[in-house]
């Protein structure tokens, strides 16, 4: 048992790492990728709905009918992030400020409605749990990524608690495409094109 | 028949479940995010407003009940003494813009009953677009020097106000505001009087 749920948990981490993979939940990853502390937050976000909607649509998988199961498993993932919502506003309120509409767009994230339907609709919950946790941790570690070369190219530095990290010499020229919008599809082009030259196995 | 009733049952349990833990928690977190509001949104637009105020409108604040469409609401007073002597108050009001309600703080001096200046506070205006009314602090500067004989409403509309371009709709919640800001102090001066004094 251990195994499978190592097995649950690993997956969302490289073979099926949410954004690169299985291209799932791209719009966040293009719009809140400015830089590394934001990418983050959202990762985190993110995976805490994704831990709690898998658990709790795998515990009542079984009393849910079928026809009625999406909008079921939207109004658990709601209930979740309308949580994380008010959390956030409570106790990191400036990372609020800065997320601020992407936070109730967690709602219509693919990959957490994709893993309620495809995986926590039929697997026990503890599986599930493992499964959203890999995802979760997967997904913010693809926006980790993709924060820090759009941060690091756009402005020279990365920024956390409101301290620069200055990385290149006063004669770098930041290219501050990269932090804006057009920048975001560059660069997860470029990632995908790296995952793909990659083999999965 | 027994399907549809199953479903219906199911998803009513959900809905009233999530919805009863959701009121529970937006309750016991109120007060914590008032104070987080007020810390990072009231602050620094009390502190913009009144840059040369001699006293601490922030531990001063005062709250005055009030009705607004049959509502009753309570509304914060920030009092301020300036570096010149003379007294003004700070309070906000909302108005609905694109995204949701956008917070206008607007600095009034008492004696000449004319606006100091005025901040966007709390908004969920689209960023780039919408949150330009916060971001430029030279939009809201139209406001420093309005007495309340202006008609705080959008120029297209035959009021006094300026829209930013390409964000109207932000622009007339903004205004919407500042009319509320104009009837609120209007209604309650005499009270704000009394409370400073």
């Amino acid at each position: 048992m251990a195994q499978s749920i190592a097995k649950e948990f690993t997956k969302g981490l490289w073979t099926e790492i949410a954004p690169f993979r299985i291209v799932l939940g791209l719009c966040p990853i293009l719009a809140v990728t400015n830089t590394v502390e934001n990418g983050i937050g959202m990762g985190l976000a993110t995976t805490f709905v994704l831990v709690f909607s898998n658990f709790f649509v795998s515990l009542f998988r079984n009393s849910i009918p079928a026809k009625v199961r999406i909008p079921c498993f939207i109004v658990i993932i709601a209930t979740f992030v309308t949580i994380v919502e008010l959390l956030m506003q409570a106790y990191t309120y400036p990372l609020f400020l800065k997320l601020g509409i992407f936070i109730p767009l967690i709602v219509v994230n693919c990959i957490v409605l994709g893993r309620a339907e495809a995986f926590a609709s039929k697997n026990a919950p503890h599986l599930s749990i493992a499964d959203g946790l890999g995802m979760g941790i997967g997904f913010t570690f693809s926006l980790a990524v993709l924060s820090a070369v759009r941060e690091i190219f756009g402005t020279g530095a990365i920024t956390f608690y409101e301290t620069p990290i200055v990385l290149f010499g006063p004669s770098f020229e930041p290219f501050t495409f990269m932090v804006e919008a057009p920048g975001a599809f560059v660069c997860l082009g470029l990632l995908l094109c790296i995952m793909n030259l990659i083999p999965k196995k | 028949m027994r399907e549809m009733i199953k479903m219906v049952m199911v998803l009513t349990i959900i809905t009233a479940v999530s919805g009863g833990i959701l009121s529970v928690l937006k309750t016991s977190t109120e007060e914590k995010i008032e104070s987080q509001v007020l810390k990072f949104q009231k602050a620094p637009a009390i502190g913009a407003i009144f840059d040369t105020a001699t006293n601490d409108p922030l531990k001063e604040r005062f709250k005055i009940p009030t009705k607004v469409k049959d509502k009753d609401i309570e509304i914060t007073f920030f009092p301020a003494v300036l570096e010149d002597g003379s007294k003004a108050v700070a309070f906000e009001a909302k108005g609905a813009g694109f995204g949701g309600d956008v917070g206008l703080m607007v600095g009034i001096d008492l004696e000449t009953d004319k606006i100091i200046k005025a901040r966007v506070t709390t908004h969920s205006e689209t960023p780039g677009i919408g949150s330009r009314v916060k971001d430029d602090a030279t939009y809201v500067s139209q406001f420093t020097g309005m007495g309340f004989d202006a008609t705080f409403k959008l120029k297209n509309n035959g009021g006094d106000i300026d829209a930013l371009s390409g964000a109207t709709v932000t622009s007339k919640g903004v205004s919407v505001a500042a009319a509320q800001v104009k009837k609120l102090y209007l209604k309650l001066k005499p009270q704000i009087l009394n409370k400073m004094k």
